[in-house]
Formats: C-alpha cells, sequence, structure tokens
C-alpha cells in the first residue's frame, strides 16, 4: 500500500469523523442554538415548580428566548428561585409574567413570559416579580373534587353550569 | 475430599494467574505510554494503523449504523405512537444512538473487526519471531508496533461512534420521515430540543474514547502476550473480542452511571 | 580491540529452577572466524544466541561481547551494542507487512539519518551481495525459503556489523539453497572482516564452511575442534552426530520403564 493512498484515506476518514461529529453537535445536538449568542440572566421566585428541569426552554409566545440554567430554595422565604440564561436579542418588560407550563398533558415542562405594557425592561441579573407557578394535577384534583362535594350532586352532560 | 481440596486449590491458582495478568497488562499499558512520544513523533506509523483500525471498518461501521438507525425508526415509532408520542421519534432515536448505542454498538464491532487483527497481527510477529529480531535490531517493538496500532485505535474509534450515529440517525430519519411519515420539522426540532450537546454528545464521544482506549489495550496486549503457536494467537485472537466487548459493556454501564446520575432536577 | 569477539565462561541458565537448560558453558570466538553450535534439538542452542544477544540472561556466569559483559549493559548500552550485531533468525523472520526492499532499508532507517537516494543505494548493495536484488520490490510471502533466508541475511548485514549470528540458518532449505546459504556465510563473513556463529544440527554442511565446532549436549558442551579434528575424531558423541547414527550416547528412546514391564505387555 503506498503511503500516499494511506494518507489520503486517512485523511478522508478523519474528515469525515469530525463532519459526523459536527453533524452531531449542530443538527443533532444543540449547539447552534443557545451556546454561541451572548445572554444575560434572569431570576424569578415561584412558590412551585413542578416537574421543571434545568435546561427546559424559556418561551415567550412560543418561542424560546432561554433556557434554566439553575433551581435552588430560597432558605428564607420558601420559595424555589430559577435562574434564567435569556437570549440578549430579547429584552422583557419589568411587569413581565413568568409561569410554569407544561406542553401538552404529558409533555415538557416550561416556562412561558407574557410581556407587560411597562416601558422599563428588566436589567440583567434582575428578577421577575410576577411569577405564576406549575399547576399540579394533584391539586387540581382534589380541588376540583373538594368543590364538588360542597356544590352538592353533578350536573348532568352538557348542561349549562 | 482431595477433589474439594484440588478444586480450591484450582480457584486459588486461576485467582492468582488473574491477578498477575492484570499486573502485567498495566506495567505494559505503563510502558506504551512511556514509548508514545517516540511513536507519535513518527506519524506515518500511527497513520497507517488509522488507516488499518479505522479506514477499513468505515463500511461496516456504516452500514451497521444505518440499519440500526433504521430499525430503531421503526421499532421506537411502534412504541411511541400508541402513547401518541410520534412525534418525539427524533428524541428517542437521537438520544439511544449519541448516548448509548453510537459508542457500544461501534465499539462491539470495532473490537471483533480491528482489534481481533492487531492481536493476530502482532501474535502472528511474535510467533514468526519478528518482534525477536526487532529487539535484537535495536528497536523497540512496544515503540515501533504497540504504540502506533494502539494510538491508531484510539484515534479511530471515537470517529467511527461518531459516523455510526450520525448515519444512524439518518438511518431513522429515512424510516421515520420518508417512509412513516412523521413531520420532517418535527422529527429534527424535537431532536435538537431535547438532545444537548453539553451533555449528551459530549459524553457519547468521551465514551467512545475509553473504549476505543480499552478494546486496543486489550487487543495489543492480547497480541504481545499471546503463546506463539497458531492455537496460541486464535485464542488469544478470541479473548480480545470476548474480553473487549465484555470491557465496553462493564465500562459503558460505570460510565453511564457517573455520567447520566444526577442530571434531572439538579 | 578485544581478540575474542565473544566469551563464556561458567554460563548456566534455566526458564525455572527444576529445568536447567545450560549448564556452565565455557566458549570463546575469535574474532574473524566462522564458529558453528551444534547439538540436537533443544538442547539449549538458540538459548545460547538469546544470551549474547542480551534478550536473556544467565543465572551465573559471564557472556562477553566485544570484551562487554552483555547482563551488565544498561538498556541504552544493550542496544548500541545490539546496533554491531546482526542476527539471521531460524525462518529469516522478515516483517511480512514490509517489501523486501524495506526489509533490508529497516535498521538503515531506524538508526540513522540518511537520506532516501544514499539508503538507496545501500539496500541494492546489500541485496546485490546476497544475489537478490532483483527481487527488491516482491513481498516476503513470495519467497522461497531459501530466499527469505538470503534476504534476512542482507538486512543482518545491513548496518554493517561487527558479528552476525545464524540461528539454524540450513533448517528446511533444499540442498542447493542450503549450499548457497552456507557459502554466503563463509564469503560474507571473509568479505566484511566480521565473526560469525552458526547455530545448526547440519554437521555435513558446516564441516565445509566453518573455523571451528563445539557440540552442545544436555547443556554442556561435551566437544570441541576444527572441522579436521571432528571428521576424525573418536568421541562417541561426534561420532554418532556426524556419521548420523540412531542411537548411541544421545539415545532413540525417549527415557522409559523397562518395556516388558508395561501393563499391556506383562499381561500377556
Amino acid at each position: 500500500m503506498k503511503r500516499a493512498t494511506i494518507d489520503l484515506w486517512v485523511g478522508i476518514f478523519v474528515t469525515m469523523g469530525f463532519a459526523a461529529i459536527v453533524f452531531l453537535a449542530l443538527k443533532v445536538g444543540n449547539l447552534a442554538t443557545l451556546e454561541t449568542r451572548p445572554s444575560y440572566h434572569l431570576d424569578a421566585a415561584f412558590d412551585n415548580i413542578g416537574g421543571l428541569k434545568l435546561r427546559a426552554p424559556v418561551k415567550a409566545a412560543g418561542v424560546i428566548v432561554g433556557r434554566v440554567e439553575s433551581v435552588r430554595l430560597d432558605p428564607k422565604t420558601y420559595e424555589a428561585v430559577v435562574s434564567l440564561r435569556m437570549d440578549n436579542g430579547y429584552q422583557f418588560s419589568k411587569d413581565t409574567i413568568a409561569s410554569i407550563l407544561t406542553s401538552g398533558l404529558l409533555g415538557e415542562v416550561y416556562i412561558g413570559l407574557e410581556a407587560g405594557g411597562d416601558l422599563a425592561m428588566i436589567p440583567d441579573g434582575g428578577r421577575i416579580a410576577k411569577t405564576q407557578s406549575a399547576v399540579v394535577l394533584e391539586k387540581l384534583i382534589s380541588q376540583f373534587l373538594f368543590d364538588k362535594a360542597t356544590s352538592g350532586p353533578p350536573p348532568a352532560p352538557g348542561a349549562p353550569k | 475430599m482431595t477433589s474439594l481440596a484440588s478444586g480450591v486449590r484450582r480457584i486459588g491458582a486461576g485467582t492468582l494467574r488473574a491477578i498477575s495478568r492484570v499486573g502485567f497488562a498495566t506495567r505494559f499499558f505503563l510502558a506504551v505510554l512511556r514509548h508514545t512520544p517516540s511513536a507519535l513523533r513518527r506519524l506515518q506509523l500511527t497513520a497507517r494503523e488509522i488507516y488499518f483500525a479505522g479506514v477499513l471498518s468505515l463500511v461496516v461501521i456504516m452500514v451497521s449504523g444505518l440499519f440500526v438507525g433504521m430499525v430503531l425508526g421503526l421499532q421506537g415509532y411502534d412504541v411511541l405512537v400508541k402513547y401518541g408520542a410520534g412525534d418525539s421519534l427524533g428524541i428517542f432515536v437521537g438520544l439511544s444512538l449519541v448516548r448509548e448505542l453510537g459508542p457500544v454498538v461501534a465499539g462491539l464491532l470495532f473490537a471483533s473487526r480491528a482489534g481481533s487483527a492487531v492481536t493476530a497481527e502482532i501474535g502472528l510477529m511474535k510467533t514468526t519471531e519478528q518482534l525477536s529480531a526487532m529487539e535484537m535490531m535495536a528497536v523497540d517493538p512496544l515503540a515501533r508496533i504497540v504504540a502506533p496500532r494502539f494510538w491508531g485505535g484510539v484515534i479511530s474509534m471515537p470517529l467511527l461512534a461518531a459516523l455510526f450515529s450520525a448515519m444512524g440517525v439518518f438511518g431513522a430519519y429515512l424510516v421515520g420521515v420518508r417512509l412513516i411519515g412523521v413531520d420532517n420539522g418535527t422529527f429534527w426540532g424535537n431532536m435538537q430540543a431535547g438532545i444537548d450537546f453539553w451533555p449528551d454528545v459530549t459524553n457519547g464521544i468521551v465514551k467512545s474514547i475509553v473504549f476505543g482506549m480499552a478494546v486496543s489495550l486489550i487487543a495489543v496486549f492480547e497480541g504481545y502476550d499471546a503463546h506463539p503457536t497458531a492455537e496460541g494467537v486464535s485464542a488469544a485472537t478470541t479473548r480480545t473480542v470476548v474480553g473487549g466487548s465484555l470491557a465496553i459493556l462493564a465500562l459503558d454501564f460505570v460510565l453511564t452511571v457517573f455520567m447520566f446520575r444526577g442530571l434531572g432536577n439538579g | 580491540m578485544p581478540v575474542n569477539a565473544i566469551e563464556m565462561a561458567g554460563v548456566t541458565f534455566g526458564y525455572d529452577r527444576a529445568r536447567p537448560i545450560l549448564r556452565g558453558i565455557d566458549m570463546t570466538v575469535p574474532r574473524g572466524k566462522v564458529v558453528a553450535i551444534m547439538g540436537g534439538s533443544g538442547c539449549g542452542k538458540t538459548t545460547m544466541l538469546r544470551l549474547i544477544g542480551g534478550q536473556l540472561r544467565q543465572q551465573s556466569g559471564v557472556v562477553r561481547v566485544a570484551g562487554q559483559s552483555v547482563c551488565d549493559l544498561s538498556r541504552d548500552e544493550l542496544f548500541a551494542l545490539r546496533r554491531r550485531i546482526g542476527m539471521l533468525f531460524q525462518f529469516g523472520a522478515l516483517f511480512t507487512d514490509m517489501t523486501v526492499y524495506e526489509n533490508v532499508a529497516f535498521p538503515i532507517r531506524e538508526h540513522t539519518d540518511l537520506d532516501d537516494a544514499l539508503i538507496h543505494d545501500l539496500v541494492l548493495m546489500k541485496l546485490n551481495a546476497v544475489g537478490l536484488r532483483g527481487a527488491a520490490q516482491l513481498e516476503p510471502n513470495e519467497l522461497s525459503g531459501g530466499m527469505a533466508r538470503r534476504v534476512a541475511l542482507a538486512r543482518a548485514i545491513a548496518l554493517d556489523p561487527m558479528l552476525v549470528l545464524y540461528d539454524e540458518p540450513f533448517a528446511g532449505l533444499d540442498p542447493i539453497s542450503l549450499g548457497v546459504v552456507g557459502q554466503l556465510i563463509r564469503k560474507l563473513n571473509d568479505a566484511l572482516g566480521i565473526t560469525s556463529v552458526v547455530v545448526t544440527h547440519d554437521v555435513y554442511e558446516s564441516l565445509k564452511i566453518v573455523d571451528y565446532l563445539y557440540f552442545v549436549s544436555e547443556g554442556r558442551i561435551i566437544a570441541q575442534g576444527t572441522p579436521e579434528e571432528v571428521r576424525h575424531s573418536s568421541d562417541p558423541f561426534v561420532r554418532q552426530f556426524v556419521d548420523g547414527d540412531p542411537d548411541g550416547p544421545v539415545p532413540f528412546h525417549y527415557p522409559a520403564r523397562p518395556y516388558m514391564d508395561e501393563p499391556t505387555v506383562a499381561a500377556r
């Protein structure tokens, strides 16, 4: 086997291998979507974050604008403080509401942002004042049952409430 | 009574032999590392081994990756669609390939394709006194023969695993999107949303590097340590495939425990 | 410069204590001579070569090559010594992944910084010396046994060694190849001014080319002499070896109990 032929094939092989790694990073993984863009941080405190996970998306009107970077418990207020890594291209007003939502019944948990009308924007490292906690299904069901118990027999299907 | 004693004695002898072999292998590994600089100074030698370990494994790795991906696409969709989660096919396929199947299956193929070839080659060189001849020419076989083959394997393995995963994703795309009709955007979009470069993809790469080192070390060691007869070389080749495969599966478990434990809620 | 290329004194060696292979070898090889070490298979001849080359280490006694005690050398010194020793292995031990040309060029490339043109000249010169310049581009598996032996010889003398060790150079060769290799050993020794040690069991060929012979049996040197002395020796072992008698001091039978004591025979 000629030296030049071996070199050529090894070159092709290594190039293909690295192309595959780049493909995995950019097309399969999410390296392209966030890591490289400049970002700023926001905090938000919730009573309950439900099943929120690290790196869960932060969406505004369905568009991903950031990711959950860390979650910790405030030892004084016993609230969950979620740190968000936000895309620099999107700024949010001071009266923005952050809520923990679930896409579909069993889908992923994410944070939804609903911008308000305030002209002042939240600065880097600032805190989102208005938050809405996760809807915990068990609580919802027990509340529903409790309501039913107190309001008498259930109405007939289709009847106006 | 005597048969019991001899049985126990046999266990003891076997254990001692295994321990001394592990010790020998460790010393061998350190010796290979010590000879690495001189081997890497002459990159041509390692390039040659990348050719034999990597380029010649290319076809089997890529074809296997494609088929594994296509099967994953079919089976995964079949299960997921029962829970109304057919859209998550991309995540399912991507994660299983990038985290597990890519490194592990590529590693198993690598052990049987390239690892056994390296063991047989070195074992045969020992049998035909080529290693001895090299020593007598004042050339250390560890530097000239073993170290380049070790590093050729270590370099080839992650590239092969990445190619396997990439081909697998492509295979799943063919089946999922082209054949079954999952939406193209949903397939890729869900995959990207669910798979992180750090740690999912990088952990897969780390795994494949570790597997490459384990299989390459076993392959060169078994070859170098082979009994210099035809039976000895064939037994050593078998040990490379069996030992390499078991090492990959065991290491995979250990690495998975360390890598993906506690990533859930932070 | 010491007069003797190799001196061995009181050398003992065994892979384990229970089975000594060499039990007190005394041997000298003068510079410029061709010396044969003869003996039956498995008597420790090859082990002696490995001790000379420093691949094994004797349990007691001294092995000196060019005046240096081999087992006292550091690794670097040993490698420096080995560059001055050529060794021809039993079946050539050519590198099967290289052409004939690359095989001969191997030691030159490894140990010198010569440019390709000069290496080319050297390699063809060495191959010409063994009559195989035309086979330079062949692969080792295309060579006959005798040709492989000659290529290995060209490789062994590639760095112009002071000493060449031959491990069974005649084993498995047809009579013509055998004669060719034998003559080459003698001619190269005289032309290049080297010292040669030939380990072999081929008495007939050795007697034609060597200056001196040592006979080894059961780890000891039991006879020695010039070819002339050996031909007229009355030593029973030497006679058995030279005449090729099946039985003699080297018994035909592997040690066993008397035949009549074997259970199946006794039962009759």
